[in-house]
Formats: C-alpha cells, structure tokens, sequence
C-alpha cells in the first residue's frame, strides 16, 4: 500500500460525509448535560456558567470540525515540532514557578491562558503515534527500539512532576503506556516496569522527609482530615449516596444547592449531577462517555496507516482517562487529584483541548483510507 | 505485506483488550454508584438530611403569676435586645469590639460574651445585652453593615409591677447558671435567652411556668445560613398560676411593717391553709436579677447585716417566747397534768434547784387559773405546767400544732425551726438535758425556734376546731391539693382548746389582758390573740438589779423580739396571723397592733368581696 506515491485526495464533499456525526452528536449531548448541571449549580441560572459553557462548545466544535477537514499528512509532519515546542513550555513554566516561589501551570498569553500540560497530552499521542507509524511488529519487539518511546515518555513527566501537578503526569504515563500496549509490547515487558517501579518505592520513602510523607499520606487517604482536604470528598460522596436511585430532582440537590458540595460547578460537577439525578442520571451520563470511547477504539481499527490507529486510540483513551480519573475521585475511589469532567466541568482550557484532541482524531477518521509513506520523502 | 496483516492483527486485538478494560472500568464506576447511591443511600440520605437541616428553639413564654382576684403579679414584657451568632461573624472579636463601642460595654463584659459564644454550638445566639434603649436600637441598626452576625429583635423580659411588695414570695428569674444545666434535659435550658426561676414561686413553679419550647426546622446552607422555614411547631406557653395571695393586703403588710428595722408577718385562711400576705422587711428589687446580677450589687446585698435576701416569714426563726405558753397548756391539759381550774400560785418566781426563774412581773401575779395566766402570761403558771410534763410531753404537743417541722408551704428553703427534746439534744448537742432547760422551753425560749408562719399555723390550728391545715400558695398546687383533700384533726379534745381560746379572747379583750389596746377597729367583730416578748441575750443577775436590760439604749440586736399571733373573728375564726419584729422590744406595745391592723384590713377586704362575686371561688 504505501508503495503509492500518489496520494489520493478527498473533495470537500467527500470529507465533510465521512465524518462520524454520530461521535459528534454524542459530543453534542454530553456538553448539553453539561449545561444543565452547570444550570442547576448556579441556583436554576444560566448566569454565571451555563451560558458561557454553551458559547465555549459551539466554538469548540466548530474549531474541532475544522481541524476534522485538515489532511492527516499534516499531524504527521507537525508531531516532532510539536512535542520539542511542547517540552519547551513545560520548561517555561518550571523556570517561571521557580521564580515564584510556587506551582505554576499557567502561561499568561493576555486573553488566553495557555496549558502547557494540555498541550502536551496531545503532542505525546502524536510523537509516540509518528515514532511507531513504521514500525513492524519485529521492530517493536526490539528492546533497544523502545528505548527512544520511553524517553519522550519520561521527559514531560518529570517536567510536569517538578510543577508538581501528579494527575497529568499519572495521565501522560497512562498514555504512553495506553500506546506502547496497542502497538504490540509483550505483557511481561509492562511487568517488569511496574516490578521495578514497586521497587523503588520503598527506597524513595526511606529517602523522605517526615513531612513528605505526611504530605504522601493525606494525599491518599485525604479522609483523615476531614476539615480539610478530606472535607470535599465526605461531601462529594454524601451528595451522591444521598442521590439514591432516582435522585432528589433536578434543581433540589440540596448539598449542591446549600454549597455543602465544594467545586459544585467544576471537578465535582459529577456529584452534583449525580445528586439530582441518582443512579439513573449517572449511570446514564457514565454510558455516554463509555460511547465516545468505543466508538474511538472502533475508528481505530479500520484506520489503514499505523499512525492514524495510535492516533485516534490514543485520543480516545485520553478522554477516557479524563472521565475515569474524575468521576472515580469524586466517587472517593482515588485521591482527590484535581481533574475535570471533560465537556461538563466549567472551565475553557479543558474544554478546547478535549475539541481539538477529537478534531486530530475526526481527521484521522476522515482520512482513515488514506496510507501515508512509512518514510516520508522530506 | 504480510508484515502489514500482523501489525494490524496485533492492532485489533489489543485494541479489543483496551476496550474491554475501559468497560471494565466503567463498570467498576456504576458498581460504585450503585454501593453509594443504593446500598449505602439510606445513610447518605440521613447525613445530607443532618446537613441540611437545622433545629431551631422557640422560646415559650413564660406563665403569669396572678393574686386571688385575677391581678398580675409577674408577667412579661417586650425588650429590644441584641445578640451574636458566632458562625455569621468572620472576626467575632473585632464584631463585639464594635458593638462593644457603640453600647459602652466593658472589656471584661466583651470577654465573658466571647467566651459563652465558644463554649456553646457556633449557631446559637449569645446574648450580649437586653432591655435597649431605642436610641441604642438605631445605633445598632445604622451601623448593621459592619456588624455581621449581630441579631437585633425583640425578646420578652420578665416584669414585676409590684417589685419589692412581692420580691420574696415570687422569687426571680435570671440566666441558666452551669449547676442547673446540669441532669436537665429540657433543651430550653440551652437557650441564653431562656430565664429560670431562681427563688420563691418562680423557682418552686419553673417546671409549670417555663413552659414547652418550640421547634423551628430551618434549612441552612453550608455557612450556615438559614434559607427557609420547613415546618414550625410552636410550643406550649408556660401555665399561669393564680396565688392565695392579696395584693391589696400583701401591700399594706409590706407597708405596715416598713416602719420596722426588720420585721415579718404571714396571714392565713385558718379554713384551708391559703396564705394571704406572707411580709418580710426589708425586701429588695427583683429586676436586679434579670440579665445577671452585678457583682456589685450581690454583694451588697449578701452581706447586708439585715438580710433583704431572706423571706424572715418561713426562713426566719426566732424564740416564740409566751407565744409558745398555748402549747404548753394544751400539753398540761391532754396530759392531765393540770386541769382548767388549777391554780398556782406565783410570786415572781420560782426555784428549780439552786436556780431561780423569774416572771416577766417582778411582784407575781399571785395565783392564777390556766385561761388568768394567758391572759397576763404569767411565766411561773408556763414554768411550773412544763415542770410537771417534762420536755418529751411538751414537744410532742408543739408538734401536733405544726411547730419544729417544715409547714411544707410551696417555696423553696423553708425553715424547720426547733421543738427540742432530750433526744434531739443529745443528736445534735451531744449533751444531757437540764431539767431547768424544760422550764425556759415551757416559756418558749431557750432551744424553741419557730418561723412566723409556724406560729400562724399554730394559731390557725388552734382556732379551727383543732384541724391540721397547712399553708400553700398556689391554687391548684400540689399543697393545696394534699392540705385539702382531708383535714386531719389535731387530736385535742375540744373543751381543752376551748380553755386556750378563751385565754386568747381575754389577752386582747379582758382589761388585764397584755393586749387589750390591741382590739379591732372593725365595728362588731372580735379578736383573740397572745403576745410575746422574746428574749435574744440572756439577762444577767446584774442587769436585773440595774434595770438595764429595759433600757432603750441597749445595742438593737441585743434587743427582745415583739411577737404576736392571733386571730379574728373570735366566734367564727377566719384568719390566723402571727407578726415577728426583729429586736423590736415588747409584743404588745409593737407586735399586737401590726397584727390588728393586718386582721382588720383582711376583714374589711372580706366584706367588699363578700359585696361582688368571689373570683377565686367557683360560682
């Protein structure tokens, strides 16, 4: 296949049907929950979060159908420059947290704040998914060959553990791994990592300070300080329980409504919509996010370059690690670690790269038949 | 090619793989929702329901407190007060520090408010002060924004229109102290606004006058803020109580006796025990007590040598002197150890031993019969009749007539005065009995004590055919139930009291009688009566021989007590008095005509009542 040199190309027409308007309505439905709970959580208002978050996903999913017309050669050819420009901002931002003498995860670009973690998310799908495009299995097999992988793995979360900011570091090396499994690594080679990880463990806490640890052990078990960090989670997960199966009635959440639920309207919107809906709304809401990743994994197989796969495999895990991680922390399964429900949380930055993430994997999808050369001619 | 179709083989079938560990995930998500939302919903629910909803009190008001014709005695009135609630204040301390400026409170008051405020749940209201001018009132409300957490509103204090008149009978409220939170249950104690009867009626009756709270179920948000009213259940108002008391004649009791240093009186119904003025002076002001006394004023209060904390009319004891000679008379004639016509012979004094005891009148009365030796309370008649019974006989006559117990009126720290006996010397002296000590006691003095509303009782019991009442002051009370149900007799044959009475008649009405300036200016009715004149210090061989222990110059507390009890009207005995001066000299000259004028003034009530409808009566 990829002995065409010719390329075929797609007409307007052509890309704009064989786009996948049922991912998109889906899309479409989740940020409509969205605004309802955004709604309810402001007091039966569209002031002051649900009407933004409305204007936020229009524009979102126009710029997400866009990047969806883009030709996939071009993810192809950026995904170097994008990670080095990537790593190079999660620099920026170290040096600047340093500096001020705090965490720091935020570039100040005047009207936009730029996420550097963000934005590497979705540069590291791009580079892993550009540096296996041509390997065969054979190659993957290869230890030496993973090497490399590892690397572009390794830098962004160390950057990203000195901000320190532990959920995008837990999600960067979800999604290394996420793409490093797809492209066939043997299971016992994921083994021997995490064997060598539990390792380490015990070494590194016989390194820490008292006060380390103390920091570790609140982190993961934050119920022990009920007036404090463990405070969110016993209200997040009264609120829920509270629920009961068919919840207590859209708008009459009384611990979102009476404030008792903290972040009502952003890490824990889930709890507020799982309060006024209970088991039903919930579970439901928890469909529709498992939908959009199926429907991912499935565009994924009948993609035919290597790229386009891990690309849209990698974006699909990536949304799905978003919902995981939030839901099961609200749900007090895991440490709070400070992770919105994409598309349903208040909050832009999320919001736009989740659109964008999906616009690379529509385009993906788009272009799904088209081969791109295993070594491109530069 | 074939490099191709393996590469995509292993594609797929990890690909299954991550879409099966994503459902898994997922499931494991819902199973979660399901633990907490149906499994463990239930006690979710309680929680949020705890959250969510917050009790609060209604304070009931308080009952009245009402005299036998229906006027108000205490009752309530409205008061602006101000109050912090701790939770709705950032900075409590800078709060009170502001409002302390605006009200001129002192920095010790500010503490002790800021230290109520911390000791109790942070959503209670602290009160920090009552009564508000209405000039402090705008103050307050002008300032409001930089007050948070300042509560105006309007509260109801107690108010007692008759102050000092009734102070000792009605007791006061005040705030809850810790010793009576403790083993209480009622959650209205917890309420700082809350005020508990501290003495007299108000403490006896707290149960029944403080009535039932309320309940306000408000749901609050998490700063706990009120948003809105659930439900409201409202309490049960405190009952109000109707007393046997007579304002008008508690008034002129209390005015009558304020010519006194110290004095007392009680005035009962000798049918049924009701009390109708029951006077203690000096007294003092009940309202002092309202928001916490000052310490100030406590303690002037405390030490005062003339104790205005003290109802003297039931905590008051004092020697009876011939008072008591009643007693020893019945006690001679049940016993047998006199008859009505016994005469002895006195000639100013009589020998016990080596030990000579005087008669009040230094020449003797010569001889005289029973009803002769009341009627000019001869002291050697008393001396010679408890001779012969002994002390044993005669206590136990005193007894029966209600002296050396409790009277068990409803108020709180009653008395029991001393009826003593060989026994009771040994328990509580731990020494042997004298047989001259018998012969003072015959006089009432020496070991007798007895409060002025024993010796009323005693009167009383004398006068009503010999029927155990006892005293009470609230209608429908539990004392007025139990006194009335049956009257017991006393157990004394009626032509012994017969003899006693007629000795009574003539204290007041024969024209050697030690009372007989003492008769009612109520035209057409008599009555009988007993003084006496009660020895404080004992009179040395020294100042009999100068005379000086008659003198007016002697200190005033080493002065005699002037009592007397009596009762009109003589044919059909309706009320028993008995009036005490402290150190106030002879009873005739000062007790007899406080006590006529007292009896006077009930008869003359009795006939304007008599002219309109009773209202403590049913019709």
């Amino acid at each position: 296949m990829e002995l065409h040199l010719k390329a075929p190309t797609l007409s307007l027409a052509d890309k704009l049907w064989s786009i996948n308007w049922l991912l998109v309505a889906l899309l479409c439905l989740i940020g409509a929950v969205g605004y309802a709970v955004l709604y309810s959580a402001a007091g039966g208002s569209p002031e002051p979060w649900a009407f933004r978050h409305a204007v936020r996903l229009a524009a979102g999913l126009c710029l997400m159908l866009l990047l969806a017309l883009v030709d996939v050669r071009v993810w192809f050819k950026i995904a170097y420059p994008l990670f080095a420009f990537g790593v190079a901002l999660l620099v920026a931002v170290d040096v600047m947290g340093f500096a001020a003498k705090g965490a720091q995860r935020w570039i100040d670009l005047g009207p936009v704040q730029l996420q550097p973690s963000e934005i590497m998310k979705i540069a590291l799908i791009l580079v892993l998914a550009r540096w296996f495009h041509p390997a065969w299995l054979d190659d993957v097999r290869r230890p030496l060959f993973l090497v490399v992988p590892l690397l572009m793995v390794a830098v962004p979360v160390a950057l990203v553990m000195v901000q320190p900011d532990l959920g995008t570091a837990i999600t960067l090396i979800t999604l290394g791994g996420t793409l490093f499994f797809a492209t066939g690594v043997r299971w016992w080679k994921f083994a021997l990592v995490i064997a060598l990880v539990l390792a380490v463990l015990p070494v590194g806490w016989e390194m820490m300070h008292d006060y380390q640890r103390q920091r570790v052990l609140t982190f993961l078990d934050p119920e022990n300080d009920p007036l404090g960090a463990g405070y969110h989670i016993i209200q997040s997960k009264i609120a829920l329980g509270s629920g009961g199966f068919w919840g207590k009635g859209y708008l009459h959440g009384s611990q979102a409504q009476l404030n008792y639920l903290p972040e009502k309207h952003t890490d824990f919107a889930f709890t507020t919509l799982a309060e006024e809906t209970g088991f039903v709304g919930a579970t439901a809401t928890l469909a529709l996010f498992l939908g959009v990743v199926l429907m991912g994994i499935h565009a994924a197989t009948r993609a035919r370059s290597q790229f386009a796969r891990l690309v849209i495999i990698g974006l699909s895990m990536n949304f799905a690690v978003y919902a995981v991680i939030n839901t099961a922390m609200v749900m007090g399964l895991i440490p709070v670690v400070g992770i919105p429900l994409p598309m349903i949380s208040y909050g832009g930055t999320v919001m736009l790269t989740v659109l964008i993430g999906f616009g690379i994997l529509l385009s993906a999808d788009v272009h799904r038949d088209m081969p791109i050369l295993r070594y491109p001619r530069r | 090619m074939q490099q191709e179709a393996e590469r995509l083989r292993w594609f797929k079938r990890r690909s299954l793989l991550l879409g099966a560990g994503t459902c898994g995930l997922f499931g494991t998500l819902v199973g979660r929702l399901w633990y907490l939302q149906m499994a463990e919903g239930q006690r979710y629910q309680l929680l949020s329901e705890s959250n969510r909803v917050s009790e609060r009190l209604i304070l009931p008001s308080r009952g009245r407190i009402l005299d036998r014709g229906g006027r108000p005695l205490a009752d309530n009135a409205a008061t602006y007060r101000v109050r912090v609630v701790r939770e709705l204040t950032p900075d409590l301390p800078g709060t009170l520090e502001r409002l302390g400026g605006l009200l001129g409170l002192s920095r010790e008051r500010i503490a002790e408010i800021l230290a109520q405020a911390q000791a109790r749940p942070r959503f209670v209201p602290v009160g920090v002060r009552e009564d508000l001018s209405w000039e402090e009132v705008a103050r307050i409300a002008v300032r409001a924004p930089e007050l948070p957490g300042i509560i105006l509103d309007a509260g109801t204090v107690r108010h007692y229109p008759e102050a000092a008149t009734l102070a000792h009978v009605l007791g006061y409220v005040g705030p809850v102290s810790e010793p009576e939170l403790k083993g209480e249950s009622d959650p209205l104690l917890q309420m700082p606004e809350f005020r508990i009867g501290k003495q007299g009626v108000e403490r006896a009756y707290d149960p029944l006058l403080r009535g039932r709270a309320g309940l306000s179920r408000v749901e609050v948000n998490a700063v706990g803020r009120e948003m809105r009213e659930i439900d409201r259940s409202e309490g049960t108002p405190g009952q109000d109580l109707t007393l046997s008391l007579d304002l008008d004649l508690q008034r002129f009791a209390m005015s009558r006796l304020s010519a006194e240093t110290g004095a007392a009186a009680a005035l009962l119904d000798v049918r049924d025990g009701g009390v109708l003025a029951l006077a203690s002076v000096p007294s003092f002001d009940p309202s002092l007590f309202q928001n916490g006394i000052s310490q100030r004023n406590w303690a002037s209060l405390r030490d005062d040598k003339l104790a205005p904390m003290v109802n003297k009319a039931f905590k008051g004891e004092y020697p009876p002197g011939s008072t008591f000679k009643m007693m020893t008379a019945i006690a001679g004639l049940e016993t047998g150890v006199i008859k009505p016509d016994t005469r002895i012979r006195c000639t100013g004094s009589i020998w016990m031993g080596s030990i000579e005891f005087h008669c009040w009148k230094k020449g003797g009365h010569g001889a005289v019969d029973l009803a002769q030796s009341l009627e000019r309370s001869c002291d050697c008649y008393h001396y010679e009749v408890a001779r012969r019974l002994g002390i044993d006989r005669l206590a136990e006559y005193a007894r029966r007539f209600g002296l050396g117990e409790r009277t068990g009126i409803d108020l709180p720290g009653e008395r029991p005065g001393v009826v003593p006996t060989v026994a009771w010397k040994r328990a509580t002296l731990d020494q042997p009995w004298h047989r001259g000590e018998t012969l003072i006691s015959g006089i009432g003095q020496g070991y007798v004590l007895a409060t002025p509303l024993q010796l009323a009782v005693m009167t009383a019991r004398l006068c009503n055919g010999g029927l155990k009442i006892a005293p009470w002051l609230v209608r429908g009370g539990e004392r007025q139930l139990a006194c009335c149900t049956a009257l017991e007799p006393v157990g004394v044959a009626k032509e012994h009291l017969d003899v006693v009475l007629d000795g009574m008649f003539r204290v007041v009405n024969s024209p050697s009688g030690t009372a007989r300036s003492a008769a009612l200016h109520t035209p057409g009715v008599l009555m009988a009566g007993k003084t006496g004149t009660s020895q404080v210090r004992r009179i040395t061989k020294a100042d009999r021989l100068s005379g000086a222990y008659k003198r007016k110059d002697i200190p005033w507390e080493h002065r005699d007590h002037a009592l007397f009890v009596g009762f009109a009207p003589h044919e059909q005995p309706r009320y028993a008095v008995a009036v005490v001066v402290e150190h106030g000299g002879g009873g005739s000259a000062v007790a007899a005509p406080i006590a006529r004028d007292l009896l006077d003034r009930a008869l003359q009530l009795d006939a304007t009542v008599a002219a309109s409808p009773r209202a403590d009566e049913p019709a």
